[in-house]
């Protein structure tokens, strides 16, 4: 038998098509490109919005209309054409559905190949998911055991329609319309996403779930997530997302905010693998995120996020530490591959006394790829004795590709005690010669140290995620060791 | 008027009045940085690298561009600024015009002088037009700035396999004659290769009148050879510094810069190092301790460009009051800059309420096969240790500043002329407030 080269591997893997590369082909309902205050309209009233909602909208477009689109970020793209894009896109079917067989037999067979089989799910791992295909919910499975606690778990859509007055208390209070470029953007376009609320004291039963997925080609994603935790609840929210193959890049712009108040406790979950582009970087997805969680006295955020696809992500999930006692975590693997670029960070706003802050990024670049850590821990003058902690360590795999750091750490209180610490390395040549010398083969062996360097933001991730991660993580990287 | 105006309606007639005497390759310099900083101005806190600190309080005095006069300082008065416990060589300014009275120069074996004198006589033409400007050009409009005005400050040019036996000083003074003074001196220090040379530069203003003083110092290091710079900036509290130092080392040599801040209404360093061969050194060390309401702003950049390649940066820094300290530590490390090792360091202490730190220790690396790390902290001084003193008999201020001083004593150790090292140890300790029992 001939010997299996690192080469091959290499050829291999550029060669390797992406597996969840695949196009959904139902008839979609969709608006004619371009954005204006009518489209901001049409969008509103085809969701039947109240007329708050549809103010609100307008008043988030004509800011957006005055802002410019950032530049800051360590990344090159060319600059979306925002009057190219349709900005909104459903199912024309609308099932109103109680159970899976109602479900249009082509969706299952996506979340077939998808490897995330519904009823499996169902079954097996106990995990209520709000499926959002291009923007509508179609499915909504163990509502009625949320239900019983209390708990609101539906699309935001719904949520408008059925608790207006949570949704108006809550919305753009974490971020607000006029806070960046992307979202404003959101604000004035979100077509749908998630609303969950956990009231008083509920601990959530179960790990709530979603998986986004962009399918119609040529429309831009903007979902709106709101999740509020009452005094004293806990949940724990899983995002995933894959998508299809597209040539011309996709954007994707969404909103998540967090609300923990009084001794509530949030842990927010993201896989994200969007289609990064193929080998020679062309197409792949822009994942323009402005993700940020309020805590209010004794609460917590955790934020654990996989990234490993989209051909552009810019992200700092965020936690504003607003109550004493308060505590924000943020976990993160950032992996890069081919052209990918991922600039990617937390913010850690501690106002409060006694606030505690863990940040762990882990980064890792293969390829031609750029992967930027970017960080602001920050203490304000009446945060007393308020405590971070940040690692940032970042895995080359060749050399064509680059690491960065840039970690902002504004103190303006004497008993703040911060530590910030980053390396830079490669797999060791010493430490793929053990495994070698053990019979694991080299590709192998670079998962295992992978898998290693990325443990202590794995361990983080519910059971579910934890296997696909993992899955994920092996696809993304296998062989591209230099 | 605007100082930006000032300085931009003065330009002719300093061009005029200086071009008589230099060729024309150093006007076309002196135009071209003019051009730059006319079309860029003064950094505002927009701009990143600036972000964190402002000029605009420095920028509004009506300062006096060109000080004429020659005033005489009697030694005696100002012998306590100079290192003088050993014998050393030279440079002194008062208001920015050389003071032959205090200096002691040199063109035995090397030469040791001014740069007016360098950028006048054909003999020095070769390294002038070789060295000077090439590697501050274009960095910035603050660093253009004084290269417009550039004229006076030290040349100093080491040829090769030599070792300068004794240190050399560099400092400029200011008198208080001008109620608002700006001084730009500019500094170019080429070391020849397999040589040695230790240099101490001070600022120091002996009155209470506001003085700014851009300066600029380009360091040539060429192989194997070996610099060691101390910056000691403990200035009265109406002067402000902004000291643009760039280095470019070739393969082997070893730079270290270290910076000591003390004092000073607003002192901001930009330090730049850039490696241009094979097993090149380079160090950066600086403590801060600062009170009132000062600033300090060390922004470092290390280069690294070539293989195997180290750079080790350390700073430490003491806020009492309300001042600032900011810390931007930038670390590149190109594709070709395999085998690298970049360690960098920025430990910080927060003594009292409304004090401040902005630190951004930033790694951009394109290299795989390379050591890098960084580390920042900020925190307060260990309770228990404090605890352990005072239970022997130490009293709480003697055990602060004990504590204090052994933070800070990393950086110190670094320091290879023990009287200089004696020196700033006591200043440390002056401005601690504490006796510390012993001398080092």
């Amino acid at each position: 038998m001939s010997k299996y080269t690192e080469d091959d591997l290499k050829k291999e893997l550029e060669t390797k098509e992406y597996e969840y590369g695949f196009y959904t082909d139902i008839e979609a309902d969709k608006f004619p490109v371009g954005l204006n205050e009518d489209i901001v309209r049409a969008i509103s009233k085809k969701k039947n919005e109240p007329e708050w909602m549809t103010e609100w909208r307008l008043e988030a477009f004509r800011v957006w209309e005055s802002m410019i689109e950032p530049d800051w970020a360590n990344v090159n793209y060319p600059k979306p054409n925002f009057q190219d894009i349709s900005y909104y896109s459903a199912p024309k079917q609308k099932p109103q559905l109680e159970s899976l067989d109602q479900v249009d037999p082509e969706l299952l067979k996506t979340f077939e190949k998808l490897g995330i089989s519904i009823d499996e799910q169902k079954r097996l791992s106990n995990v209520a998911v709000d499926i959002v295909m291009d923007s509508v919910s179609v499915a909504t499975t163990f509502k009625k055991t949320l239900g019983e606690k209390g708990i609101i778990f539906c699309p935001i859509s719904e949520a408008i329609q059925e608790h207006p007055e949570l949704v108006k208390k809550y919305i753009g209070t974490v971020v607000p319309t006029t806070d960046n470029f992307y979202a404003a953007l959101n604000s004035a376009v979100f077509s749908d996403g998630s609303f969950c609320y956990i009231p008083k004291g509920v601990k959530c039963p179960m790990e709530l779930s979603t998986y986004f997925r962009i399918n119609e080609g040529g429309t831009g994603q903007f979902e709106r997530t709101l999740v509020v935790a009452d005094k004293g609840s806990y949940v724990s929210y899983l995002e995933g997302c894959t998508a299809p193959a597209r040539d011309e890049n996709q954007l994707h712009a969404a909103v998540v905010e967090l609300i923990a108040l009084d001794d509530a406790e949030i842990k927010y979950s993201t896989v994200q693998n969007w289609f990064p582009g193929d080998k020679d970087g062309k197409g792949g997805v822009f994942n323009f995120v402005t993700k940020r969680g309020i805590c209010e006295t004794n609460a917590k955020i955790s934020w654990t996020q996989v990234e490993t696809g989209s051909a552009v992500t810019w992200k700092y999930p965020s936690c504003i530490l607003k109550g004493n006692n308060s505590v924000g975590e943020f976990y993160s693997i950032a992996v890069t591959n081919n052209f990918q670029q991922a600039d990617t960070g937390t913010k850690m706003v501690h106002l409060g006394k006694n606030t505690k802050s863990t940040i762990i990024s882990k980064g890792i670049s293969a390829g031609k790829s750029q992967n930027s850590y970017r960080g602001l821990v920050q203490v304000n003058s009446r945060a007393e004795n308020a405590r971070n902690f940040s690692q940032c360590d970042s895995l080359l795999m060749g050399n064509d590709c680059g690491a960065h750091t840039f970690p902002y750490i504004e103190a303006k209180n004497k008993s703040a005690q911060i530590e910030h610490e980053a390396t830079t390395s490669k797999i060791g040549e010493d430490q793929l010669f053990y495994c070698n010398q053990r019979g694991i083969d080299t590709d192998k062996a670079i998962a295992l140290i992978v898998n290693g360097f990325s443990k202590e933001v794995l361990n983080k991730l519910p059971m579910e995620f934890a296997v696909e991660a993992q899955k994920l993580l092996e696809i993304s990287l296998e062989g591209s060791v230099g | 008027m605007e100082l930006k105006e000032k300085l931009v309606a003065s330009f002719l007639a300093f061009e005029n009045k200086v071009s008589v005497d230099t060729d024309s390759n150093v006007h076309d310099i002196r135009s071209n940085a003019f051009d730059h900083f006319e079309q860029h101005g003064f950094p505002s806190k927009k701009d990143e690298e600036w972000k964190y600190t402002s000029l605009k309080s420095i920028l509004k005095h009506d300062y006096n561009v060109f000080p004429e006069g020659e005033s005489a300082i009697e030694f005696a008065t100002v012998k306590k600024y100079f290192l003088h416990e050993i014998d050393s060589y030279k440079i002194v300014f008062i208001d920015g015009v050389y003071s032959s009275f205090l200096s002691e120069t040199s063109h035995d074996g090397y030469d040791i002088c001014l740069l007016s004198a360098a950028l006048k006589q054909p003999k020095y033409k070769t390294v002038v037009d070789h060295f000077f400007n090439t590697i501050a050009a274009k960095k910035s409009s603050i660093t253009s700035l004084n290269t417009a005005f550039s004229k006076e400050g030290a040349y100093i040019h080491i040829p090769k396999s030599t070792v300068v036996p004794k240190p050399i000083q560099i400092i400029h003074f200011s008198t208080g004659n001008e109620a608002e003074l700006l001084l730009q001196p500019r500094n170019l220090i080429v070391v020849g290769e397999n040589s040695h040379v230790q240099i101490i530069e001070r600022h120091q203003s002996l009155s209470g009148n506001v003085v700014l003083t851009n300066s600029v110092t380009e360091i040539f290091a060429n192989k194997n050879s070996i610099i060691d710079y101390y910056k000691i900036q403990n200035d009265e509290k109406s002067a402000s510094l902004i000291d643009n130092t760039y280095v470019q080392q070739k393969q082997h040599s070893h730079v270290s810069v270290n910076t000591f801040s003390f004092g000073g209404n607003l002192t901001r360093n930009n330090l730049e190092f850039f490696q241009e061969g094979e097993y090149i050194d380079s160090t950066l060390n600086g403590i801060s301790i600062i009170g009132d309401k000062q600033l300090v702003d060390n922004h470092t950049l290390v280069m690294h460009k070539h293989p195997n390649c180290e750079s080790h940066e350390l700073y430490k820094g003491i806020y009492f009051d309300k001042s600032t300290g900011v810390f931007n530590g930038k670390v590149i490390v190109e594709k070709e800059a395999q085998k690298t090792n970049a360690f960098q360091q920025n430990n910080n202490i927060l003594i009292d309420d409304g004090a401040t730190i902005n630190a951004k220790p930033q790694l951009e690396i394109f290299a795989d096969d390379v050591k890098c790390s960084h580390g920042c902290t900020i925190g307060q001084l260990d309770s228990d240790a404090l605890f352990y003193m005072r239970s022997r008999g130490i009293p709480k201020k003697e055990a602060n500043g004990l504590l204090l001083y052994a933070f800070a004593n990393d950086a110190l150790e670094k320091i290879k002329i023990p009287e200089l090292k004696t020196r700033i140890t006591k200043l440390i300790a002056k401005k601690l407030g504490v006796d510390l029992g012993f001398d080092l």
